[in-house]
């Protein structure tokens, strides 16, 4: 079965020939039409149709954006805040730099749509730092459509009022994590907060209800108004709507950014037909579906159960390459559609390097607030530092399993899962390489004397 | 079920044990109240909760419920409601009580957890307790042992930080075993206000540091060595003095000021090592001035008076003076002086046919627990009818009286007069007999010297600012060639013709009682640790100078409440 075409919703005109950033270019593709619309019908019907559309979080979690908009806090006669979470940072994930680089406008009328929809007054982007271009593309859009009274005060003579300011983060990993987004936005140190009691919803930005959503959510959002939440459900499949959009990196002959409707299409089909299937001469081993904090999927296991299709409960026994690519299948095999970032390698990548990798990423970015975290992310790093410099010991595969056993549900934050499940996947699905990694590293280190 | 006996009490289960908690209490503070202890570094019941440590992970459940009808879900095993067990461990210290909570302390999953929170706070700790100055008061030593699973798996290299930054004058930090829990951060910042810590650094490189050009120098920077579960923060004045186990602890009183902070003497052998806050919810929470830890210091210093004289020899010589010059003795009491002495003080003022001055000290409150009065126990003397007008700060009374030639003799209970205004040549007009406990121009000044005790060697009561009445005791024996204030007192007013009294504070109590209206109900050895209020009525007119302090707002003045 070859794959389905793609289904450009978000990435309409990323990379197309001719399209700028500039808000000319915008508008003469339709744009802020949605917005003129928008701000003519009744905020709570803006929100039933976010509602009704079942858009799911891109950021990660996957957490339905109109049940998020639901848990506002709209009675406390406090100001609403709406924070766009452009903090980019899981690795393997490319697809916000991507809308704010080359379609920013379509970002800020998705989040004035937003803000309309929820009444908010102010909006902040919270920009990773490491996007310093970024910021400043942001920064000349926002400039651009408050000078076309798009954004600002009286917005399109309607009497509604709404600022976007951009802010750069400072380059943490953390700062994603939206209640360490809000401490970082505040000022203070990125460390996240603890739930209950402080839920962006009731105890956000400054202690007023807050939304934090991510940059391509907003992207849907704006879709949804144009199209209704009904015709979005329409895209994609029960549960999962709209498109998804994989960033593939990694061991494939063409990596990039793909955009499909979600649960159309396999992870088989991304990665043969759409990515052209394994560099010449290798073979998969390895994929990690959902940005590096996804648990690793092993070429070759296969997922059985049973899964409720419309009203059945249908079995399924499957590969790798024949799960659908979206939240809940992912979830059913035992890892999550994450953001996005599928990262795919061969059989030429050595599993206890690999995750050597990922753990130093993890210890760097803990922000060093729970123990668990702060303290296992670190060990973690060290024990597979130490056996990729050769002091490994067969014993290191269990004591890196325990050491991950000891943090996940433990910790303020999803940080403890994230620096957790890579290990915790890796051994329990290639433990035999960890075991064996003493030995493996002696004839490793021969064959690369070899070439030398 | 036992039912809640008031409406603001909420029922939980801790460990099968059923317990009616206030509302707002988290499960900590309510398992304590039914003995079960739940391990803890970040939290502190004064200060806000982070949740950082984890190490106070319990498991939870509620009562089930059927979430259409709301109905009780029964579980047929056992004929009660199920209880819906959380599948993850929570925190304590977040958690607080609701109608029903189920808490599990010591299950698997959360022996379990505490065993690997135990092990990742010890994997980049030193261990080098031997050296380490908390040991013997220190949590992750006890909470290792209870809780810990007793050997590490940890072969990598530990982390290596600062081992011994000044922080401030009084507080050396040794960063390696930090735990990171915050609480000197959160005290910092959210009681003594001054924002000067914070963590540099991230994950397990985190560091524990001042803010750029700003160092830990407020008045109340050795709270921090307090709430620092670990070695972390000492203090620089005890680090490497003494280990904590030989100390003895003994409830005392700060007297810097009216406030009247509940503190420890730490003692060993007659020698005073370090003064500690003592909690008290009403008075001072657990915290106490720096200023008031270095009180210890005046026991051993080089100019403590002394006599090699007999005391009997002493009063002798005051009984003398007392004789020549009856009729012109002027008695200066002392706002310093314990409720005991204050009362003999009126005796022996009695029996001289003295007046009475007070000599007051104060200087602007520090808004937490410093106040605008300096004197522990001017209310004391109010009570004990020493005096009825709040004193002044200069004797001009009595420096009038003396320019006067009205006065021959003055009996001076720890005040020096100079300071307190009059000349030295208005001193060397009369005698002066001088109680005090050291050197100053007016013991030097003096015919008569008789060498007391600091408020460390004797036993005695406070009245504060509240009009609580606050006992404190004896730590360290009484220096020799000193005598207790008590003695001499009673001695002196026995010299001046006076009926024989008590000179032991527990002896005197029940004429204390018997003469004193308030102190009515009162004997010394049953009052609580933490005080009692007196009836402050009759005093409610008077001006204090005392301004807002932690616990302690100033009745409105008549003038601004009519305004």
């Amino acid at each position: 079965m070859s794959a389905p075409a793609q289904r450009r919703i978000i990435f309409q005109h990323i990379d197309e020939p001719g399209y700028t950033n500039d808000i000319a270019c915008y508008l003469k593709h339709g744009g802020y039409e949605v917005l003129k619309k928008a701000v003519t019908r009744k905020p709570e019907e803006l929100i039933d149709e976010v509602k009704k559309s079942g858009l799911r979080g891109r950021g990660g979690a996957g957490f339905p954006c109109g049940v998020k908009w639901g848990l506002v806090d709209r009675k406390s006669g406090k100001p609403i805040y709406l924070i766009v979470n452009a903090d980019e940072s899981e690795p393997g994930t490319f697809k916000d730099r991507y809308i704010m680089y080359q379609d920013p406008h379509q970002l800020i009328e998705g989040t004035m749509i937003s803000c309309f929809a929820n009444n908010v007054k102010q909006a902040y982007i919270y920009i990773r730092g490491e996007m310093a271009e970024g910021a400043r593309i942001l920064e000349k859009a926002i400039a651009e459509a408050r000078a076309a009274n798009f954004v600002g005060p009286n917005v399109l003579g309607t009497g509604y009022s709404c600022e976007i300011y951009v802010h750069r983060g400072a380059g943490a990993y953390i700062c994603g994590e939206e209640t360490g987004l809000i401490e970082s936005l505040e000022g203070k140190r990125a460390n996240p907060r603890i739930k209950p009691p402080y839920f962006p919803a009731v105890l956000g930005l400054y202690q007023c209800p807050t939304i934090v959503n991510n940059v391509e959510t907003l992207c849907h959002v704006k879709y949804i108004v144009e199209h209704g939440g009904e015709a979005y459900t329409k895209v994609g499949t029960p549960n999962n709507t709209g498109t998804r959009i994989f960033c593939v990196s990694g061991h494939v002959q063409r990596p990039g950014y793909y955009e499909f409707e979600a649960g159309k299409i396999t992870m088989g089909q991304l990665l043969y037909d759409v990515c052209g299937g394994p560099l010449p001469g290798r073979t998969f081993k390895a994929v990690i579906p959902g940005g590096s904090s996804a648990k690793v999927m092993k070429f070759g296991e296969r997922y059985k159960g049973k899964r409720k299709i419309g009203a059945d409960m249908v079995d399924y026994d499957w590969g790798v390459e024949d799960v659908p690519m979206d939240f809940d299948c992912l979830a059913m095999v035992g890892t999550m559609g994450g953001s996005g970032g599928v990262i795919v390698m061969d059989d030429t990548v050595n599993m206890v390097e690999a995750l050597a990798n990922i753990n130093a990423f993890y210890s760097h970015e803990s922000c060093g607030q729970c123990t668990p975290c702060r303290e296992g992310s670190l060990w973690m790093k060290k024990i597979t530092t130490r056996m990729v410099h050769g002091e490994a010991r067969p014993e290191d595969a269990a004591l890196l399993k325990s050491v991950a056993d000891q943090i996940p549900g433990r910790t303020i934050c999803a940080f403890g899962e994230a620096c957790s499940w890579p290990t915790q996947s890796f051994i329990a699905k290639f433990g035999d390489e960890f075991k064996t990694y003493h030995e493996t590293k002696k004839t490793v280190v021969e064959k690369t004397r070899e070439l030398v | 079920m036992i039912q809640p006996a008031k409406p603001d009490l909420v029922t939980v289960n801790i460990d099968g044990k059923e317990i009616a908690v206030p509302k707002g209490t988290n499960v900590i503070e309510a398992a304590r109240l039914v003995n079960v202890d739940v391990p803890h570094y970040c939290y502190h019941p004064k200060l806000a909760v982070v949740g950082n440590c984890r190490m106070c992970l319990i498991e939870m459940g509620m009562p089930a419920v059927d979430p259409a009808t709301k109905a009780p879900v029964i579980d047929p095993a056992t004929g009660k409601q199920k209880i819906n067990w959380i599948p993850r461990p929570q925190i304590g210290c977040g958690t607080n009580v609701s109608p029903g909570l189920h808490i599990k302390t010591t299950s698997a999953m959360v022996k379990e957890a505490r065993e690997g929170v135990m092990e990742f706070l010890l994997i980049n700790h030193p261990l080098d307790c031997p050296i380490c100055d908390q040991a013997g008061e220190c949590k992750l030593q006890e909470q290792a042992t209870s809780y810990g699973r007793g050997y590490s798996r940890f072969v990598e290299q530990k982390n290596v930080k600062p081992k011994r930054t000044q922080l401030g004058p009084r507080v050396t930090l040794d960063d390696e075993r930090c735990v990171l829990c915050s609480r000197c951060i959160r005290f910092s910042k959210d009681i003594a206000g001054e924002d000067v810590l914070g963590f540099v650094d991230r994950g397990s490189y985190s560091t524990l540091t001042c803010h750029p050009n700003r160092k830990l120098d407020h008045n109340y920077s050795l709270n921090t060595v307090d709430i620092c579960p670990v070695g972390a923060l000492t203090s620089t004045d005890f680090r490497f003095k003494m280990r904590v186990w030989f100390l003895k602890q003994t409830n005392t009183i700060d007297t810097e000021s009216s406030v009247g902070v509940n503190s420890v003497a730490w003692s060993r052998e007659g020698a005073l090592y370090r003064i500690t806050p003592r909690r008290n919810d009403e008075v001072n929470d657990t915290w106490m001035a720096d200023s008031g830890r270095l009180l210890y210091k005046q026991v051993a210093a080089e100019d403590r008076l002394k006599s090699a004289e007999s005391l009997d020899a002493l009063v002798a010589k005051a009984a003398e003076l007392f004789k020549t010059s009856a009729g012109s003795i002027a008695l200066v009491g002392s706002g310093r002086s314990s409720v005991e002495e204050q009362f003999l003080t009126k005796k022996l003022a009695t029996a001289l046919k003295a007046s009475v001055a007070l000599v007051s000290r104060t200087a602007a409150g520090d808004k937490l627990l410093i106040s605008a009065d300096r004197n522990p126990n001017v209310r004391g003397a109010l009570v004990t009818g020493l005096i009825s007008a709040l004193p002044s700060a200069r004797l001009a009374q009595l420096a009038a009286d003396i320019d006067a030639g009205k006065i021959k003799t003055v009996v001076s209970v720890g005040e020096d007069l100079i300071a307190a205004g009059l000349t030295a040549a208005q001193l060397a007009k009369v005698s002066v007999v001088y109680l005090g406990t050291h050197a100053n121009p007016t013991s030097i000044a003096s015919k008569v010297v008789l060498p007391t005790l600091t408020v460390f060697e004797k036993n005695g009561t406070f009245v504060n600012q509240q009009f609580r009445i606050q006992k404190f005791a004896k730590a360290v024996p009484g220096l020799s060639g000193a005598q207790d204030d008590l003695v001499i007192l009673s001695k002196l007013v026995q010299a001046a013709g006076g009926h024989e009294t008590a000179s032991e504070v527990n002896a005197l109590w029940p004429a204390i009682a018997a003469e004193v209206p308030v102190l009515g109900t009162i004997l010394y050895r049953n009052l609580p640790e933490t005080g009692l209020l007196l009836d402050r009525s009759a005093w409610a007119g008077l001006p204090f100078v005392e301004g807002e302090t932690l616990h302690y707002k100033p009745a409105q003045p008549a003038a601004t409440a009519t305004a």
